[in-house]
């Protein structure tokens, strides 16, 4: 059995950030694993731009972005193996994976870094009414046909959900020729980015519709048409505001969630706010020397913050690595009110400097984040916070010496 | 001029067209649509009833009895996957446990095996997970779980390996009789048969009708289901029934041969035998009822929901019978007729003998069919010697259920091949995560047109219009 300092699965841009950062770390026996045909994750078939605003400065495609990791990793040979898919992560870090040229086969690793990234939520678990013909898609499906086959799956649609993938496809079928009729969102904001409701949507005068849901599909062998309704503050749907409108296709963007079976198959604890696992600063997870980063640990909206948490899990797995570092036992653990629907990390085990990540549950304007340890209190104000837009916060070395520290969030 | 035309691909028509297989007999079977399984069959309890359910002196009670014994022999010639994991029919009061009595009697004369009553400690043992108001139940330890369309499948690709025909896209449109023969049409093209079994499921009575037959009528009665995610294996066992009260049989949770566990289904009648809909309505009951069962259902790892529609005769019982001697009637045939389907073909082939065809063994009839899923339950050095000969099997399109090019390639290349991305779906298990082929329809769709030779905008969900694209943009560089 071939042995590895650090495996890395997923060649995408969580995976290939954390994979540079621990071979710059001094790790070179170390393997990135990835499932397609080529390195880049779902950046490949994304090739709006609008990547890489905080990172680079600059607006970059997805390719793009993607590329000037896959650069990098080849000019420091970091190795890679493509086409190649683990079915299987054990406890003790040996991983079984897959290949044409390899047949099934098994490595171990002194340190595992989990970069899958996430797939889309499915029709199935919505249990709309209706048939079930063709031209019913999730958003990413589509961006593929589009994108990287070259076909266009309809031309009349309809979207549920404002996820931005969705919103991105509603522009992106739009300059294919297709007419979008309608974006319905079934919580009273959308799950996506301020700038591509402004870019996707308003831009080219597509409606979208708050506190809507599909609630039928029409069509025997393809989509026909679909009632939509206004939902109630239960999301109950309101009968008298049924209506109908024919198309096509329906196009679904009803969130991301973390690819975690191989996770759930090591044993890793999984948060159930994030579905990814429950991490320490240093993002690594209740099994010791396996860490997560990217859209496996929690569904990030920038890709930029994608790197930037690859970078750390890099340089922790090389840190666990060089200095058979193990876990520090003594944590402090992050609390939050409700309002502050999770953070990443969960919990802190070292005294050092701490970025926080969190999102909303739901959209606050002219608030206060307050931040308390012991006696340590720190606020920053925020005119409005969005459920679609991750927000972080650096706390303080002096706030660490405590049991727990507390976020939530106040009237200014 | 075929001996016996078969109309209708359905589990029953594919177990009729097995049976006949095996004799010297020329024989077709007929399908409107593009595929075999496309009806009631893809979507049903998949359940072998033990044989308690039926009045005695049914047809569906001898039938149901009689293939649910020959089933397990059957799934093993077919490579089906077959599990005997028994089935609960489990009560909350004294009037149900009244009911259970009754059927354990009704069982008894049916000739269902090792039936008993249990109480609560011994339902406990089997299945924890269950509500603490059950507090009886009838075992039937003889209670089956199968795929249906998995068997369906298996049956007819079997029967083409042994020579018999496959006319798909075919719908009937009208029936002619002449001396000693039919033909049979579908507006184009003409079929000649000596003799026909009209197995059309819920079209068995319009059939009927071009014959002259008006004896029966058939109408639809449809069944909502919920399927979740392997993950929610072991959650129950057994198939667990409720027990039947003047409302019907109740919602049923099982779990399936691929380790899903399903719950459902409603039983509403309609009119439109086209309508495949689920309702708001149907998912409430489905799912209130099934949490009384299991109040630690995981309603958050439900992967789809489906309706299929029970071809309901208006006899009370299966309609297995011969008009004017050379047209078969199959008709009616609701549950348990997957349970019932090898009988039905044993009791159809001597109907034909009985009404004058003459029919010699075969001497070199094959039963056996290589399982579906021979790969997927291999060794991994089994696997490995697979994918040193054929490397396709050791790349994997479908993340979820982890299905390899191999093996959809191979499930396209063999009887009946599947011409469409369901087809594939319901060979391979490919698409039936819980991704739902998210990831990878858009590959399957490459395989298809390349092994179709069509082109890629041409591959189709179902057949006919069910398009999968509308329009080629541009020629894209990449290899997506």
């Amino acid at each position: 059995m071939d042995n590895f300092d650090i495996v890395i699965i997923g060649g995408g841009p969580a995976g290939m950030a954390a994979a540079i950062t621990a071979h710059q770390e001094g790790i070179e026996n170390l393997l990135i694993i990835e499932r397609d045909d080529s390195l880049g994750g779902i950046l490949r078939q994304c090739i709006h731009n609008g990547f890489g605003l905080h990172k680079f400065k600059e607006e970059l495609t997805g390719p793009e972005y993607a590329l000037k990791y896959e650069k990098k990793v080849k000019e420091l040979n970091i190795p890679y193996i493509l086409n190649t898919m683990v079915t299987d992560i054990s406890e003790d870090k040996t991983i079984t994976a897959t290949s044409s040229e390899r047949g099934i086969f098994q490595i171990k690793a002194k340190s595992i870094i989990l970069a899958m990234g996430c797939r889309e939520r499915a029709k199935g678990a919505l249990n709309i009414a209706g048939s079930r013909p063709a031209g019913i898609y999730s958003a990413g499906t589509a961006q593929k046909f589009v994108n990287m086959k070259g076909y266009l799956p309809g031309k009349d649609i309809v979207i549920l959900g404002s996820g931005d993938i969705g919103l991105i496809m509603a522009r992106r079928m739009t300059l294919e020729g297709a007419k979008v009729h309608a974006v319905c969102e079934i919580m009273p904001y959308s799950g996506g980015l301020a700038r591509n409701i402004q870019q996707c949507l308003k831009d080219f005068d597509i409606p979208l519709k708050l506190s809507h849901t599909v609630i039928e599909i029409h069509g025997k062998e393809r989509v026909e048409g679909v009632t939509i309704a206004k939902v109630d503050e239960k999301r109950n749907p309101i009968p008298e505001t049924k209506e109908y409108i024919p198309c096509d296709t329906l196009l679904l963007s009803v969130g991301l969630i973390p690819e975690n079976e191989l996770s759930k198959g090591a044993g890793i604890k999984l948060s159930n706010a994030t579905s990814g696992a429950v991490v320490d600063q240093k993002r690594q997870t209740s099994v010791e020397g396996i860490f997560a980063c990217g859209n496996v640990l929690h569904v990030h909206d920038l890709v930029d913050y994608v790197s930037d948490e690859g970078e750390i899990a890099g340089k922790s797995a090389a840190e666990y690595v060089l200095n058979s570092k193990t876990r520090n036992e003594s944590l402090i653990k992050i609390e939050t009110d409700g309002k502050i629907r999770y953070t990443v990390p969960q919990y802190i085990t070292e005294k050092e400097n701490t970025k926080i990540y969190f999102r909303v549950d739901n959209i606050y304007n002219n608030k206060k984040i307050i931040l308390r340890s012991n006696s340590n209190i720190k606020t920053f104000k925020k005119q409005k916070l969005l459920p679609g837009e991750m927000e972080t916060i650096t706390v303080p070395l002096e706030f660490l010496d405590a049991e727990s520290i507390y976020i939530g969030l106040e009237d200014l | 001029m075929y001996d016996v035309a078969i109309i209708g691909a359905g589990v029953v028509g594919a177990m009729i067209s097995r049976t006949l297989a095996r004799y010297n007999l020329k024989i077709c079977v007929i399908e409107k649509s593009n595929d075999v399984a496309t009806g009631a069959t893809k979507a049903n309890s998949a359940i072998v009833h033990a044989g308690f359910d039926a009045p005695v002196g049914t047809l569906k009670a001898k039938l149901n009895v009689k293939g649910s014994k020959m089933m397990e022999d059957i799934a093993r010639e077919l490579g089906v996957k077959y599990k005997k994991n028994g089935s609960l029919v489990i009560g909350f009061c004294e009037e149900d446990l009244n009911e259970i009595k009754k059927l354990y009697k009704r069982g008894i004369e049916n000739g269902v095996e090792n039936l008993s009553i249990l109480g609560k400690e011994e339902i406990n043992k089997l299945e924890p997970n269950l509500a603490e108001n059950v507090l009886y139940a009838l075992y039937a330890p003889t209670g089956a779980i199968i795929c249906p369309y998995e068997l369906a499948i298996a049956a007819l690709g079997n029967a083409m390996d042994n020579g018999v025909g496959f006319i798909r896209n075919f719908e009937v449109k009208s029936i002619k009789k002449f001396d000693g023969f039919f033909t049979i049409t579908n507006g184009e093209k003409e079929i000649k048969t000596k003799y026909i079994v009209n197995s059309a499921g819920l079209y068995a009575d319009n059939i009927a009708k071009m014959v002259g037959d008006n004896s029966f009528e058939i109408h639809p009665r449809r069944g909502e289901y919920i399927l979740f995610d392997k993950e929610c294996r072991g959650i129950v066992k057994q198939t667990i029934f409720r027990t039947p009260t003047k409302m019907g049989k109740g919602i049923l949770l099982t779990p399936t041969v691929d380790e899903n566990i399903l719950l459902g289904p409603t039983s509403v009648d309609i009119s439109d035998k086209e309508n495949k809909s689920t309702t708001a309505e149907g998912f409430f009951h489905i799912i209130s009822q099934g949490r009384e069962n299991l109040p630690s259902l995981p309603l958050n790892k439900n992967i789809t929901s489906f309706c299929g529609l029970r071809a309901v005769g208006d006899k009370g019982d299966f309609i297995i019978n011969s008009f004017e001697n050379n047209f078969i009637n199959v008709a009616g045939i609701e549950s348990p007729g997957l349970s019932a389907s090898p009988a039905i073909a044993e009791m159809v082939k001597d109907i034909l003998i009985e009404n004058g065809l003459s029919m010699t063994l075969k001497e070199n009839f094959n039963p056996i069919r290589k399982s579906m899923s021979y790969f997927a339950d291999a060794s991994i050095e089994e696997k490995n010697q697979i994918i040193k000969k054929d490397n396709s099997f050791g790349k994997i399109i479908c993340r979820c259920e982890k299905i390899t090019l191999g093996e959809i390639l191979e499930a396209i290349r063999t009887n009946p091949k599947p011409y469409d991305l369901d087809g594939v779906k319901r060979r391979t298990r490919s698409q039936m995560g819980r991704c739902q082929g998210g990831f990878c329809s858009p590959y399957i769709v490459d395989i298809l047109a390349e092994e179709l030779n069509i082109p890629y905008i041409e591959v189709t969900k179902s057949g006919k219009n069910s398009v999968i694209n509308i329009k080629k943009l541009k020629e894209v560089n990449g290899n997506g």
